[in-house]
């Protein structure tokens, strides 16, 4: 089962609540997937078995076949090709490396490269009792989105994966969420939270995923986050106050669960709850990604 | 910055979200006057929040093309799943959540069954706030990427108000991270406000950010918020600012006010005795005087 953590506002607390969750909950696996901003290993500290490169296509024009005609320029949705007198320019940032120009182009003088994109690590955390994957994007490269692909085909069928999804509601968020079994929101007790969970919910809605709310830095005076879920059905499955003693931990690279060892049932009874709202929800046709 | 030189263009970024940047911005836009605002946080655009502008016009965004096959002229060959990168074609029919838009179906299909044109896919919309201040922000529809073309044309719409006598400056609100929609916010700016927490994250997201501005001919200033939630955390990350050459601007401590404010639907600088509000208001003074 892959329960994905996603929030629409930044800094609501995703990693700290996917990483709990992997601390309390037996042979799970955490899964970064905030490839332009990976946090987890910060909080993990994770021993690194294995390092990958992942590559992306790149188209490259060899020169002497090049008539310049212009086809892989019109061809091009991304505007990505100019045709100068001189020869073609290919603006690499882009680029979605879709392969279009290479089969518009009549003299075959369009190849494909490979170029760096970014790097997959994997590893164990928590004393070797939770399995550390995680995506770091190349500084520079624009889309996130196909290295969220690589990284998440880590996941491994039939165990239990807790994957970090990127802030927005955008190309990386759905890249992540998309086809998970679950997805836990992650708002906190302001109107930008609120909002941003309103925007995540209508995403979450289009692709099918069923979802709960955890409210971080849960503040009883200002319960519109929790009106908004109530009027909408949406289960809240957890509320964390905030904690001047958790968010000193946090700084410092520490686990909730581990500051406070206690949370760890909270966490392994919210899994549960999770477990269960998964196994329920309706299968959405489509919705396999 | 031909025609600019008096005015500034700055973008206010952080790498890890929920650091500030929505309410430094707010902040800034009440304390300048006379600027021109733009939210190009358009995945989960919230400056509006605390702005309230008065709306005067929107406009529907097209965020691109995206493939439709058409049942009727369908020989179901298949070329269309063979050539697609994105996985975007199961069952002869396109995702279009999947679909990047880039037409390579459309061009092999020896049937002409795929339809491929442009939907719809979010709103620009512009308005004033008080003060006298432009204010321009967008959002998509749910489901709907391409959130750095948004930027790109937000921020079209964006200088064409800058270069109005009347507007002195135009601050753009950024996206967290380091993809599509923050380059896109980044271009063309003469200055960026980085604005970082004293955490692990906070530092190890500002170090990804400031190496992809260093690209850029763009100066970069640091403030720390909550800096008081752990001062050796602060003083680590004033220390690799001051390594990097970066402009350390100043920090805002914890205060619930921010918090009291932001629940009210109410910008900080309502409360301009608020230790946050001294601190942001001595903040801008320093990032507007100097040489």
């Amino acid at each position: 089962m892959i329960i994905s953590i996603a929030s629409g506002k930044g800094g609501t607390g995703k990693t700290t609540v996917a990483v709990s969750l992997a601390l309390s909950v037996p042979e799970a696996v955490y899964i970064d997937c905030d490839v332009e901003e990976p946090n987890g290993h910060l909080l993990l500290n994770p021993v690194i078995a294995s390092r990958q490169d992942v590559f992306r296509k790149m188209p490259q024009v060899i020169d002497d076949r090049c008539t310049q005609c212009g086809a892989c320029a019109q061809g091009c949705e991304f505007h990505a090709i100019v045709v100068l007198s001189t020869g073609v320019l290919i603006l690499n940032d882009l680029c979605h490396g879709c392969g279009v120009c290479s089969y518009v182009c009549p003299t075959g003088a369009i190849t494909e490269v490979d170029a760096h994109h970014g790097i997959i690590r994997r590893g164990r955390a928590g004393a070797g009792a939770v399995g550390f994957i995680d995506g770091t994007l190349d500084v520079g490269e624009m889309s996130a989105s196909q290295l969220i692909g690589h990284v998440r085909k880590e996941a491994l069928p039939g165990g239990i994966t807790f994957l970090d999804a990127p802030p927005g509601t955008s190309c990386s968020m759905i890249a992540a969420v998309r086809g998970t079994d679950f997805c836990l929101l992650v708002t906190e007790s302001t109107p930008f939270g609120l909002h941003d969970l309103t925007l995540a919910v209508n995403v979450l809605r289009v692709l099918g995923v069923s979802f709960g709310v955890v409210i971080n830095k849960y503040d009883g005076t200002y319960r519109a986050p929790e009106e908004y879920c109530a009027a909408d059905g949406i289960p809240v499955l957890m509320r964390i106050p905030f904690d001047r003693a958790i968010a000193m931990a946090y700084s410092r690279g520490i686990p909730p669960v581990t500051a406070l060892p206690e949370l760890k049932t909270r966490f392994r009874d919210m899994y549960e709850d999770i477990r269960v709202l998964a196994e329920h929800a309706a299968p959405v046709p489509g919705a396999n990604g | 910055m031909t025609g600019h030189e008096a005015k500034h263009h700055i973008v206010v970024l952080s790498g890890k979200g929920g650091t500030g940047k929505t309410t430094l911005t707010a902040a800034f836009a009440q304390l300048a006057g006379n600027i021109v605002v733009t939210d190009c946080d358009v995945d989960a655009a919230d400056l509006f929040i605390l702005l309230k502008p008065d709306k005067r016009s929107e406009q529907p965004f097209y965020g691109g093309k995206k493939a439709t096959i058409l049942n009727d002229l369908c020989s179901h060959c298949g070329l269309c799943m063979d050539v697609c990168r994105f996985g975007a074609i199961g069952n002869f029919s396109v995702d279009a959540v999947l679909c990047e838009g880039c037409g390579f179906c459309y061009h092999v299909c020896p049937s002409n069954a795929i339809d491929f044109s442009s939907a719809r896919s979010g709103t620009r919309y512009e308005g004033s706030i008080s003060g006298g201040s432009e204010f321009l922000s967008a959002s998509l529809l749910p489901g709907e990427g391409n959130s750095g073309k948004l930027v790109t044309e937000l921020k079209r719409d964006a200088l064409r108000f800058f270069d109005q006598p009347q507007n002195q400056g135009l601050l753009l609100d950024g996206p967290p991270g380091i993809g599509c929609p923050v380059n896109a916010s980044l271009s063309g700016a003469d200055r960026a406000v980085l604005i970082t927490e004293p955490t692990l994250s906070g530092l190890h997201d500002l170090k990804r950010i400031v190496t992809l501005i260093r690209s850029f001919a763009i100066e970069m200033s640091v403030v720390i918020n909550k800096y008081d939630l752990n001062e050796e955390m602060t003083r680590e990350i004033e220390a690799y600012a001051r390594t990097e050459h970066l402009r350390v601007a100043g920090r805002i401590p914890f205060d619930h006010t921010v918090v009291e404010a932001l629940q009210r639907n109410m910008n900080i600088m309502a409360f301009p005795a608020s230790p946050a509000a001294q601190a942001i208001g001595a903040l801008f003074y320093s990032l507007n005087n100097r040489k």
